[in-house]
């Protein structure tokens, strides 16, 4: 089997669950050839051009699409591959670097380029092209909107995480192995919510104030969203084990939406202005309930931190 | 009718989710008691303003509607359901700032309340409603499309 490993704008945490294996990656690869890798395997772009179509029998793509470049390789690898998979949050959603659609291509370099913490006198940003003595170098142009794998190529299956459990990466290489394969388009993982496989006690009252995590710690035992800590786990799909939920720390989405929710952002705001118990909020002007609601601060970045640029709509829109 | 920016009518178009009990009553009422209202609404009736999911006025929102009306029975009491109609305020309030955040003005969504014998307050709601889209201008999704920046 000839395996690759491409990426787009990563953090590499996904190439680490692979490496996370263990034991158990020896056996993996003695089955599988990996032809790109550009983190582990000394492979060039040249390597993989020269590779005739189809030739890759799967392909772990991990990294949301943020530049050219990203998108380039995007093509080319579904070209090559029989089997592309979209690993990993950014991959699958969009992930953080999606959070970039709150902005534009401008508004980042400025940010990076031309604020005081960055020591850049002349005011220089990459450009398309440039001219170094002599030689003509390219930069690749950064998209004005970050996307999903799915947003530039067909995508065959997905395995989401930030990063995917080492258990997924096993079953999954299993599956693919042995021919024993879901439809194609499936997402790789339980369909329920969090709170199906959550060990926490809920008692499913309705909270009247919304605790921020540095505020408490939680108790151990009770549902987190019972102790008023917005918790992702309703709009979120199961798989990851609780990992978060049993250090003590509330689920943040990576896991992106279960099946059957298409909009994982509107379906948490859906949840928890049903949960929330405004206290006398029947005798309660339109104004207050409207004030109560604008404590929640920053519903994006809470609901949306990893799937943004997968969501309805997907990106800030600039009407006000 | 008002010139929009580019030269080209703008006539807003609107989806509308009504509950069975008061404000689909109250539409009702308005179209059989023959009061006149612009046609910019296009409704769907649904059990309870408090069924109507966030994500439903998101996808009217990139479907191209420029707004979208929630209508339900009067809080505190009057929902059918005890309580619909206040989780549908809260989610509203909510959904607003998501939308703010969003760069989406958040007066394209309005929630309303008409009981089954208010027709004349709905065709009302429904007039205002449109007039303020108008001043509006389009829905910044649809005029992305018809630029074919999409």
């Amino acid at each position: 089997m000839n395996l690759a490993i491409g990426l787009g704008a990563t953090c590499s945490g996904c190439d680490v669950t692979i490496v996370d294996l263990a034991e158990d990656l020896p056996k993996i690869l003695s089955s599988a050839n990996i032809v790109f890798w550009p983190t582990a395997a000394d492979l060039k772009l040249k390597d993989l051009e020269a590779m005739a179509d189809g030739s890759i029998d799967l392909c772990l793509y991990h990294g949301s699409i943020v530049n050219e470049e990203n998108a380039e390789i995007a093509k080319l690898l579904r070209r090559k591959s029989k089997l592309l998979v979209a690993f990993g949050s950014c991959a699958c959603f969009g992930g953080i670097p999606g959070l970039g659609n709150l902005t534009n291509r401008e508004q980042l370099l400025e940010t990076v380029y031309g604020t005081p913490s960055t020591e850049n006198p002349n005011g220089i940003k990459p450009q398309g092209e440039v001219i170094v003595d002599g030689y003509r170098m390219r930069v690749p142009r950064r998209l004005d909107l970050a996307l999903p794998l799915s947003g530039v190529v067909e995508v065959d299956y997905l395995i989401p995480g930030c990063p995917p459990q080492t258990s997924q990466v096993r079953d999954s290489f299993e599956a693919i192995l042995s021919g024993n394969l879901p439809p194609k388009g499936s997402i790789i993982g339980p369909g329920k919510n969090l709170c199906d496989e959550c060990p926490r006690k809920r008692e499913g009252k309705a909270i009247a104030r919304i605790v921020r995590p540095h505020e408490i710690i939680p108790d151990p035992e009770k549902c987190l969203l019972d102790q008023g800590i917005l918790c992702m786990g309703p709009a979120t799909r199961a798989g990851c084990g609780a990992k978060c939920i049993k250090a003590n720390m509330r689920c943040e989405g990576c896991m992106g939406p279960p099946d059957g929710i298409r909009d994982q952002g509107a379906k948490m705001l859906s949840t928890i202005a049903s949960i929330l118990g405004l206290e006398g909020e029947e005798k309660m002007a339109e104004e207050e309930v409207a004030k109560l609601m604008d404590g929640i601060a920053d519903p994006v970045g809470l609901f949306y931190l990893f799937s943004l640029s997968s969501s309805i709509l997907r990106r800030k829109w600039g009407e006000v | 009718m008002e010139m929009a920016e580019g030269g080209s009518w703008f006539e807003p178009k609107i989806l509308g989710f009504l509950c069975n009990w008061c404000s689909y009553a109250a539409a009702d009422l308005a179209g059989m008691s023959r009061m006149e209202y612009p046609p910019n609404i296009r409704c769907i009736r649904v059990m309870c303003s408090g069924r109507v999911e966030p994500s439903f006025v998101l996808e009217a929102l990139r479907e191209g509607y420029d707004g979208v009306l929630i209508a339900g029975c009067h809080p505190p009491s009057d929902c059918h359901y005890q309580s619909g109609n206040l989780k549908a305020r809260r989610r509203y309030y909510l959904l607003r700032k998501l939308l703010r955040e969003l760069g989406i003005n958040p007066d394209r969504v309005r929630l309303e309340w008409a009981s089954a014998s208010e027709g004349q307050r709905f065709a009302e709601i429904v007039r205002d409603f449109t007039e303020q889209l108008r001043r509006l201008g389009p829905n910044p999704i649809r005029a992305m499309r018809v630029g074919g920046g999409e």
